[in-house]
């Protein structure tokens, strides 16, 4: 299964979200930001970093580059998409996720590992968890802050849209404990912690992380 | 061409919390003026255009670019001299 990773000028972990997929049993398939071709990948991972420097806002810029265009349209279409910290503010600033990510309530850059509870196990991203489970994977981030209108939070919340809730403290001040949501297909997910960084135990807190690749690759399979 | 001046202010909606406003006015305490109750940080934007403003793109720019509307409000000024 090819699975792409996308490089924007400004990405910084595009380079372990390969290697994550390559761990899990995937083929990675470098995408650079600038091209509007997405190389007949199976799914595409928006890796973290600072987007062009996350100017104006995080994820902002990226959101409109012309690779992204392609992404948007797929993703309509059912391509799976991830967003790993800036890629889920890039997807959050592309419409295809809802809410957004704002400067940590404390104002500091938080860097950690992180318990999160998985609460949907059954997106194109988390099968291979289970619903409930409690995994660990580093969270880093200075704008994670997930916010949205209470109204808008009580609707995702009824549709089941949180995919992963803060466990063991609220790194950044996020609503209601939100790490990552989902599109309404299942399809298109985003958190701001970071599985890809733990895929091995050399350089992990766990290999927790490794659950959204091989996630993926299930999906793939079973299609 | 005359060139005209576009002001754009993004604000964040008011139901979203500040803490870089937050951070001012905690630094407006310690300098002394107790009396500031509030502040808000937001962006403020100059562009300038070609030609007469079309209200409608310059609109779309601010909403679609220079303000994230899920959790921004823009305001739009155009200045004509």
């Amino acid at each position: 299964m090819r699975i792409g990773v996308i490089t924007f000028p400004g990405s910084l972990d595009d380079v372990d979200a390969v290697r994550a997929v390559r761990l899990a049993g995937g083929e990675p398939v470098a995408l650079w930001h600038a091209d509007d071709d997405l190389r007949a990948v199976d799914a595409v991972v928006l890796p973290g970093g600072f987007s062009y420097g996350d100017y104006l806002r995080a994820g902002a810029i990226a959101a409109r580059a012309p690779l992204m265009r392609s992404v948007v349209e797929r993703a309509h279409q059912g391509l799976p998409v991830l967003g790993i910290c800036n890629g889920f503010q890039v997807l959050c600033e592309a419409g295809l996720l809802p809410g957004a990510l704002t400067r940590n309530s404390h104002l500091h850059f938080r860097n950690r590992d992180q318990g999160l509870l998985v609460e949907r196990a059954d997106t194109a991203w988390t099968t291979s968890f289970t619903t409930g489970q409690q995994i660990v994977v580093p969270v880093k981030n200075g704008e994670g802050r997930y916010v949205a209108a209470d109204a808008e939070l009580d609707r995702l919340e009824g549709e089941g849209r949180v995919v992963v809730r803060y466990a063991g403290g609220n790194p950044n001040g996020s609503s209601r404990d939100i790490a990552g949501v989902t599109s309404a297909d299942g399809r298109v997910v985003g958190l701001m912690p970071h599985p890809e960084h733990a895929v091995e135990d050399l350089t992990g807190p766990s290999v927790d992380g490794l659950g959204f690749f091989t996630s993926i690759l299930a999906a793939a399979v079973a299609a | 061409m005359a060139v005209h001046q576009v002001v754009v202010d993004v604000v964040l909606k008011p139901e979203i919390s500040d803490p870089q406003g937050q951070a001012v006015l905690g630094a407006l305490g310690r300098l002394g003026h107790p009396g500031v109750r509030s502040v808000r940080q937001g962006k403020h934007f100059v562009l300038e255009v070609d030609g007469d403003p079309d209200e409608a793109e310059l609109r779309e720019i601010a909403e679609t670019l220079l303000a994230n509307p899920v959790i921004e409000d823009v305001e739009l000024h155009l200045r004509n001299d």
